[in-house]
């Protein structure tokens, strides 16, 4: 084994400190007894016990876990579909201006994408609520879904798809029964990443909401525009570890799987062998 | 075939009424005038298409060439992306080096560590720069306490703190595609270099580096594009005196309810970023297509 030399060490101390210290820092200020932010006075979890009494971050937060949830859901089905479109749709009418309209979402600014809907739902006379932010959120983040899982459609054997159909099944058996639990882990992180970004999102939100609607983001923007509160380093802290416990946890699950096909390719060699 | 068919139009209607006819809007509304009613611009979609191209007119680019405060917020967004994309490169290859040269057993947690920020909130990893960062901020105490500086440096609410802002949250996304792309190197190529004659340096540069070129473009324009059009850092972080296309975006449309004005803004934008999203889609298509 090859070791790290001190650059690559040096390197990769100061990168995770750069990414992580900031959050860190987020996270031990949230039990700061004083209410200002940067003077340390003692150990309090007081800032929790207000944050878990203050009514509109919990509408917010409720608000804002139905409509991911929702448009989550639409977005991985409306992404899968395009994504074998893409894959195996082969040749139709429109097909650039089809590709083109997944991936421009990915790179266009959030101040446009936001605009643009607002101006339409107004054009059409929908009002905003709760309903124009999951149309919002479902149309962008498809186009993630649908990214991820085409990745995993290129490298899929297709041969597996031919043999089922040879095999007598309908397509639509072929595709629940063979292709579906194949790309299901693809399928899965697309709607993880959905889910985040419209737990994550303010400036599409703030565009298509309405006054009856408010996200968490928009609260958390509104509330620190004004300047640094504990309160929000709390429900920061609160989001920083939920995320922490997801993420640590699939990979964990990822690696006990990518160990387990491991073991079992390898009995199976000594069966055969 | 019928099945097909539906297949590909529920999602291409869905994109085409939810995605492509909203420019159109935009654009129709950056051509119209302004009006003191709801919605705030005349005349609107029910005055039919005769109306609509009777009004037809450029007053709203026109203004957009007068006001130098368009131009200055245009140029100073592009010089922001353009710094801070660089100063994200330079700060992610190494990370993205050291993680390509780390033992096989160390690579799943260290792509794990990076990833996990990109789950977490943008929003409060903006804001959790907000209390390092000012006057009595953690850095400012720490400097004062080191004795580098003898008063507190004012780096909130300038254009420093909008680097910073962008170099923190995207460095993930430069530091996964050099990531990739180095991962793919065969370091025999390396090995031979060296063993030709080269210096570590000299096969640093001319053999690790043009290889991963692939990967220094796309992470680049993973940061650039975004970073173009940012709202959240500047209005957190830059302070009034930042100017940033997309803050000037969002205060035209939200404080000064000036519609067609921000839908010109809009425009100007998008034709600003066709150029850099058509280079990075003919990226990623070479890319794909070389993996194939």
């Amino acid at each position: 084994m090859k070791r790290l030399s001190w650059f690559n060490v040096t390197s990769l101390t100061l990168g995770f400190a750069f990414l992580y210290l900031p959050m860190l820092v987020l996270v031990i200020y949230s039990f700061n007894a004083s209410k200002l932010v940067t003077v340390w006075a003692g150990f309090s979890t007081k800032w929790y016990g207000t944050l878990f009494q203050n009514e509109a971050f919990l509408d917010a937060a409720w608000v804002t876990l139905k409509v991911a949830v929702v448009s989550s859901t639409f977005a991985t089905i409306l992404g899968t579909m395009a994504a074998y479109v893409l894959v195996r749709g082969g040749r139709f009418m429109g097909r650039t201006l089809f590709s083109g309209m997944i991936y421009a979402p990915l790179v266009m600014p959030e101040v446009i994408t936001g605009l643009s809907l607002l101006l339409l739902f107004i054009g059409i006379g929908l009002d905003r609520g709760v309903l124009t932010i999951v149309l919002a959120h479902t149309t962008f983040s498809m186009c993630y879904v649908s990214v991820v899982v085409s990745s995993r459609l290129v490298t899929f054997d297709r041969s597996l798809e031919e043999a089922a159909l040879d095999l007598g099944s309908t397509p639509w058996e072929a595709f629940r029964l063979v292709t579906l639990p194949i790309i299901a882990p693809a399928v899965i992180s697309g709607w993880l990443l959905a889910f985040t970004l419209s737990l994550d999102d303010l400036v599409i939100a703030s565009f298509t909401s309405g006054p009856s609607a408010t996200t968490l983001p928009i609260k958390i923007f509104s509330a620190v525009r004004l300047g640094v509160s504990p309160e929000i380093n709390a429900l920061s802290t609160i989001m920083i570890l939920i995320v922490t416990v997801g993420v640590v946890t699939a990979s964990l699950v990822t690696k006990r799987n990518a160990i387990r096909a491991q073991n079992d390719a390898q009995a199976a060699e000594r069966a055969t062998g | 075939m019928m099945r097909r068919t539906t297949l590909i139009l529920i999602p291409y209607l869905w994109l085409l009424l939810l995605f492509f006819a909203p420019f159109l809007i935009v654009l129709k509304i950056s051509l119209s005038d302004a009006a003191l009613a709801i919605p705030p611009y005349t005349p609107n979609l029910k005055d039919g298409i005769g109306a609509l191209i009777r009004e037809l007119d450029f007053e709203n680019f026109v203004f957009l060439t007068e006001d130098d405060l368009y131009w200055k917020a245009y140029l100073s967004s592009l010089r922001i992306a353009l710094v801070s994309t660089v100063l994200t490169l330079l700060v992610g290859y190494p990370i993205a080096y050291g993680m390509a040269k780390a033992p096989e057993e160390w690579r799943a947690t260290l792509m794990m560590l990076v990833i996990l920020p990109f789950w977490t909130s943008f929003l409060i990893r903006v804001y959790a720069w907000m209390g390092i960062l000012s006057n009595e901020g953690l850095l400012n105490q720490l400097l004062l306490w080191l004795g580098v500086t003898s008063e507190p440096l004012v780096i909130l609410n300038t254009t420093t703190a909008v680097y910073i802002g962008i170099v923190y949250t995207y460095l993930p996304f430069m530091i996964l595609p050099i990531y990739a792309a180095l991962d793919r190197l065969d370091s025999s190529l390396d090995e031979a270099a060296q063993d030709l004659g080269c210096t570590r340096r000299q096969a640093f540069w001319l053999v690790t580096i043009p290889l991963s070129k692939n990967g220094i473009v796309a992470g680049s324009f993973l940061v650039f594009i975004p970073a173009l059009g940012e709202f959240v850092i500047p209005s957190l972080l830059g302070g009034s005196g930042t100017l940033m296309i997309g803050k000037v975006l969002w205060e035209e449309f939200f404080n000064n309810r000036d519609w067609p004005v921000a839908s010109a803004v809009a425009v100007i934008l998008l034709l600003i970023l066709i150029l850099p999203i058509v280079l990075f889609q003919r990226n990623q298509q070479k890319q794909q297509e070389a993996e194939q």
